[in-house]
């Protein structure tokens, strides 16, 4: 299979701070990929080299089997633009216009905006578009030059969940037609939604790699709080933090841990189960140093 | 399909540029007025301005004041502007060179020399004896655009090596001592010897004298070439060194 893009054994430093340490990935043509990780884990800046802006401190980044800071190689990708970033003064149809005119084909103005939700915008400048029209413009410029790989930075912060959703069709039409992606993101949700294979980044390493299934069992999934006296030893916990009576469990099956929790007799009260949240959960993929920097109280692993 | 041609990404460079600054009139009018208004309140009311080798001279100075503050202003701190925004980062992305983004500068940049010096010359012919023949018209502007080259690599220079904020400060700090020191407001002749001296060696006295010589035919110092071609080797080497270096900002 066709590998689109890949960085071998890529560092990236800023000055005394390893951003990117020792990253090696490879990214075939027609795989959604998603790139998760905390803030400041390296994630912009691997879609940063992979786009050319930036160049490894050592290392190789390949784009379309050549260096992505030579402007041909970049003909068959689409990045997004940050929305804040926007030339306030320019009308949309004139953003569009323009990145457009860097393309052999391009998405005709008016069909890519429909696809957007962004029809009747076309004479708005940008400056005074609402953060979730920002946002649906920037994304869709990724897309105006039909490339064979898209790179998506964060493509839904900030919308609201009808707009998250219009989006997210959009993604997975473009996969369907043979589109290849890459896409970091906050959310386990979004990366649950869309990607088959997903990345785990944290302070530049590649935590883990694998498909969705993969990774997702090497976190555990949901966190159990409740108020007791005590526990007893449980079975399928991963992870456990207590401050005074409350607990809180990390488990990857949380029915498990709650019926043994009734059948224990225990008396517990205000019993909450959700799934934790991605920042939770990579605690466990992340190295100690970073353990120390969480706010977890009475922390012990078993 | 094919994928554009340089010719074509350029002419979209240029247009984008143009529409976006346009859009914010209040810069290209300070810029643009400048040496307009200095020549009618310091040269129109003056004896001087009666002596057309002295208008002449001083129009060409003025003339001269307009492409330095074009280069240091659109090309310095614009250039360190753009950078520091997303969107310059984004159009790093596309499948775009140098080439366009810069050749589309300059043709913005020229632009704006010509919207600054229309009504500076309009003010020179009309209110001072200052004159230009048809026959050095030609000359005249060759001369402009040899003069500009240092100008324009040091305004390079200083937006692909300098944040928004250090920029605006080194082209402040440099506009006054190069203008007053190339003899852009006060003419030469009127100098002390030590500062004429120091004064021969600045890009921008080097600038004055030969703009000066192509409109009213005073001989032409020895060293202008020479210093025009230095500053323009020394000052493009650091412009394509701090461009090479660029990667938008420092940090993510």
């Amino acid at each position: 299979m066709e590998i689109l893009a890949r960085t071998a054994a890529a560092t990236r430093r800023y000055g005394p701070v390893i951003a990117l340490d020792n990253v090696s990935l490879d990214v075939p043509a027609g795989q959604l990929l998603g790139l998760l990780g905390p803030n400041g884990a390296g994630k912009t800046t691997l879609l940063q080299l992979l786009a050319g802006l930036r160049s490894p401190t050592s290392g190789t980044v390949e784009l379309f089997g050549g260096d992505p800071r030579d402007a041909f190689r970049r003909r068959r990708l689409g990045c997004t633009p940050q929305e804040t970033g926007l030339p306030p003064t320019l009308r949309v149809h004139e953003v569009v216009d323009f990145v457009a005119g860097h393309f052999a084909d391009p998405v005709p103005t008016a069909e890519l905006l429909e696809q957007f939700g962004l029809t009747g915008l076309e004479r708005r400048q940008s400056g005074g578009l609402s953060g979730g029209q920002k946002r649906r413009l920037v994304v869709a410029v990724a897309f105006v030059g039909r490339p064979d790989l898209v790179l998506l930075d964060e493509p839904t912060t900030g919308l609201d969940v009808d707009a998250r959703h219009s989006l997210w069709d959009a993604v997975r039409r473009y996969h369907e037609d043979g589109g290849t992606v890459v896409l970091t993101s906050h959310y386990l949700e979004e990366v649950e939604a869309l990607a088959e294979r997903v990345v785990v980044i944290d302070q530049g390493r590649v935590r883990a790699d694998g498909t969705l299934a993969d990774v997702r069992s090497m976190v555990p999934a949901r966190r159990v709080r409740l108020r007791a006296p005590d526990l007893p030893e449980l079975a399928g916990v991963e992870r456990s933090s207590r401050d005074g009576d409350r607990h809180e469990l990390w488990t990857a099956d949380s029915d498990a841990l709650v019926r043994e929790l009734v059948t224990s007799g225990i008396p517990f009260r205000d019993l909450e189960v959700a799934t934790a949240s991605l920042e939770e959960a990579f605690l466990t993929l992340t190295s100690p140093s970073n353990h120390a920097t969480a706010p977890i109280v009475e922390e012990t692993a078993r | 399909m094919s994928a554009p041609t340089i010719a074509r990404l350029t002419r979209l460079h240029t247009r984008y540029q143009f529409t976006e600054t346009i859009r914010i009139p209040v810069a290209v009018i300070s810029t643009t007025l400048f040496p307009a208004l200095s020549l009618l309140f310091f040269v129109v009311p003056q004896q001087f301005a009666q002596d057309p080798g002295t208008a002449t001279a001083s129009a060409a100075q003025l003339a001269v004041f307009a492409v330095m503050s074009v280069c240091l202003f659109t090309y310095g701190v614009g250039v360190a502007e753009d950078r520091a925004l997303p969107w310059d980062g984004y159009t790093r992305t596309l499948p775009v060179g140098p080439a366009p983004r810069l050749i589309g500068r300059v043709v913005n940049g020229l632009a704006f020399v010509v919207l600054g010096l229309l009504p500076l010359v309009l003010i020179a012919w009309w209110f001072t004896a200052a004159t230009l023949p048809l026959s050095r018209l030609a000359l005249t502007v060759a001369a402009l655009l040899v003069a500009g080259l240092p100008l324009f690599a040091i305004g390079i220079s200083i937006g692909y090596s300098l944040s928004t904020k250090a920029a605006l400060a080194v082209a402040q700090l440099l506009l006054l001592p190069l203008a007053f020191g190339g003899g852009l407001f006060i003419p030469p002749d009127t100098f002390p010897d030590w500062l004429n001296t120091t004064s021969m060696w600045l890009p921008t006295r080097a600038a004055r004298d030969l703009v000066v010589t192509a409109t009213t035919g005073v001989d032409l110092p020895g060293t202008t070439l020479l210093v025009l071609g230095g500053w323009t080797l020394l000052a493009g080497s650091l412009a394509v060194w701090a461009y090479r270096r660029d990667e938008g900002r420092r940090f993510r």
